[in-house]
């Protein structure tokens, strides 16, 4: 043992420990960190995967689905579990990458009457979601207990990300006030998606909570980058805090987390 | 009192990890002795640590394979 750490971490570690933005006394905090990871599909798979191989300490995962074929060309930490719980299929695999790591399981659908208590457990909320309605729960549940937020969201070639930090940058209301309509915008499922892409925008999002967890470098707060893997180019546009934003604007019109503003995914507001 | 870390039977990089971690245990100032008996962590350790700031106060060989190096913590 030498500051904290067992022969086995200072080998697994060593390669964050030499860092100096990061030593022995980062890697500490990376251990003593809770991170929430929403939805263990395509975004998610690599955040769980890179954090866990960061040594967060602490992963909770929430998804309610089970491990389908079609997802395997995409979700890479789901091999051999197929019809598996997702969530299960993820502890699974953080156990065999990393035996440091604790993953708390949350095999249910994160909705307005569970998401402050789960929020309340962590340091930082991953979004790995697919659907409009649980985008903007978890951004105003976000803006309300004062959570920082890593954003992302793929569709077909392209994809997008940005970290929120609330009262300190812009939130996701403040760029796209309300979900579009319910059919105008096709889901996954519909539309297909690059199975590369949600690697490339959740290792951005895991590298985003890496670094807000050691307070190292520049964040993507009031930036999001926008990613084409057609043209392979990436674009940044600068977000503005909105003052007029319904959930972290001078005056608020969304003050607690309500049911009937995000309900199903096909409505809300 | 002088703190000494014996890293005899270690090797590159974690003769570094193991000094840089048994640093981050010693106040600024004060004086850190590592034993090594592997010869290029005698070049390579004081050299990642002067890049970090910290002096080396001396390098003495004790014998055919095995050195003692000073180190004063930045």
């Amino acid at each position: 043992m030498i500051g904290g750490f067992n022969e086995e971490q200072i080998r697994r570690y060593s390669r964050h420990i030499i860092l100096p933005e990061v030593g022995g006394k980062g890697q500490k905090k990376l251990l003593s960190s809770k991170v929430l990871c929403i939805g263990a599909g395509g975004l998610g798979s690599p955040v769980i995967e890179y954090l866990a191989a960061a040594g967060v300490g602490t992963i909770g995962i929430i998804d309610d689905d089970t491990v389908d074929l079609s997802n395997l060309q995409r979700q890479v930490i789901h091999g051999g579990n197929v019809g598996k719980s997702k969530v299960e299929s993820a502890k699974q695999f953080v156990n065999n990458l990393n035996p440091d790591i604790e993953v708390k399981t949350y095999v249910e659908r994160l909705n307005a009457n569970n998401v402050i208590d789960i929020f309340n457990e962590y340091d930082i909320i991953v979004d790995g979601s697919d659907n409009f309605a649980t985008r903007y729960l978890v951004n105003d549940a976000c803006v309300i207990t004062n959570k920082p937020l890593s954003h992302g969201s793929i569709y077909r070639f392209e994809g997008q990300v940005t970290t929120i930090i609330p009262h300190k940058g812009p939130c996701y209301r403040c760029l796209f006030e309300h979900a579009p309509p319910p059919g105008m915008v096709p889901s996954c499922q519909e539309a297909g998606v690059l199975g590369v892409l949600p690697g490339i925008i959740g290792v951005i999002q895991a590298t985003e909570v890496v670094k807000y967890l050691l307070g190292i470098g520049e964040l993507l707060v009031g930036r999001l980058v926008y990613y084409d893997a057609l043209n392979m180019t990436f674009q940044e546009i600068k977000m503005r805090w909105n003052k007029n934003c319904p959930i972290c604007g001078e005056e608020p019109k969304i003050t607690s987390i309500q049911e009937e503003i995000y309900g199903d995914s096909c409505r809300i507001w | 009192m002088t703190i000494e870390l014996d890293l005899r039977g270690e090797v590159c990089p974690y003769t570094f990890v193991k000094t840089k971690l048994k640093l981050e245990e010693v106040e600024s100032g004060e004086e850190l002795v590592v034993i090594f008996d592997h010869a290029p962590a005698v070049e390579n350790v004081p050299r990642s640590l002067k890049n970090e700031g910290h002096k080396i106060m001396g390098i003495e060989q004790k014998g055919d394979h095995l050195w003692k190096v000073r180190i004063r913590k930045a």
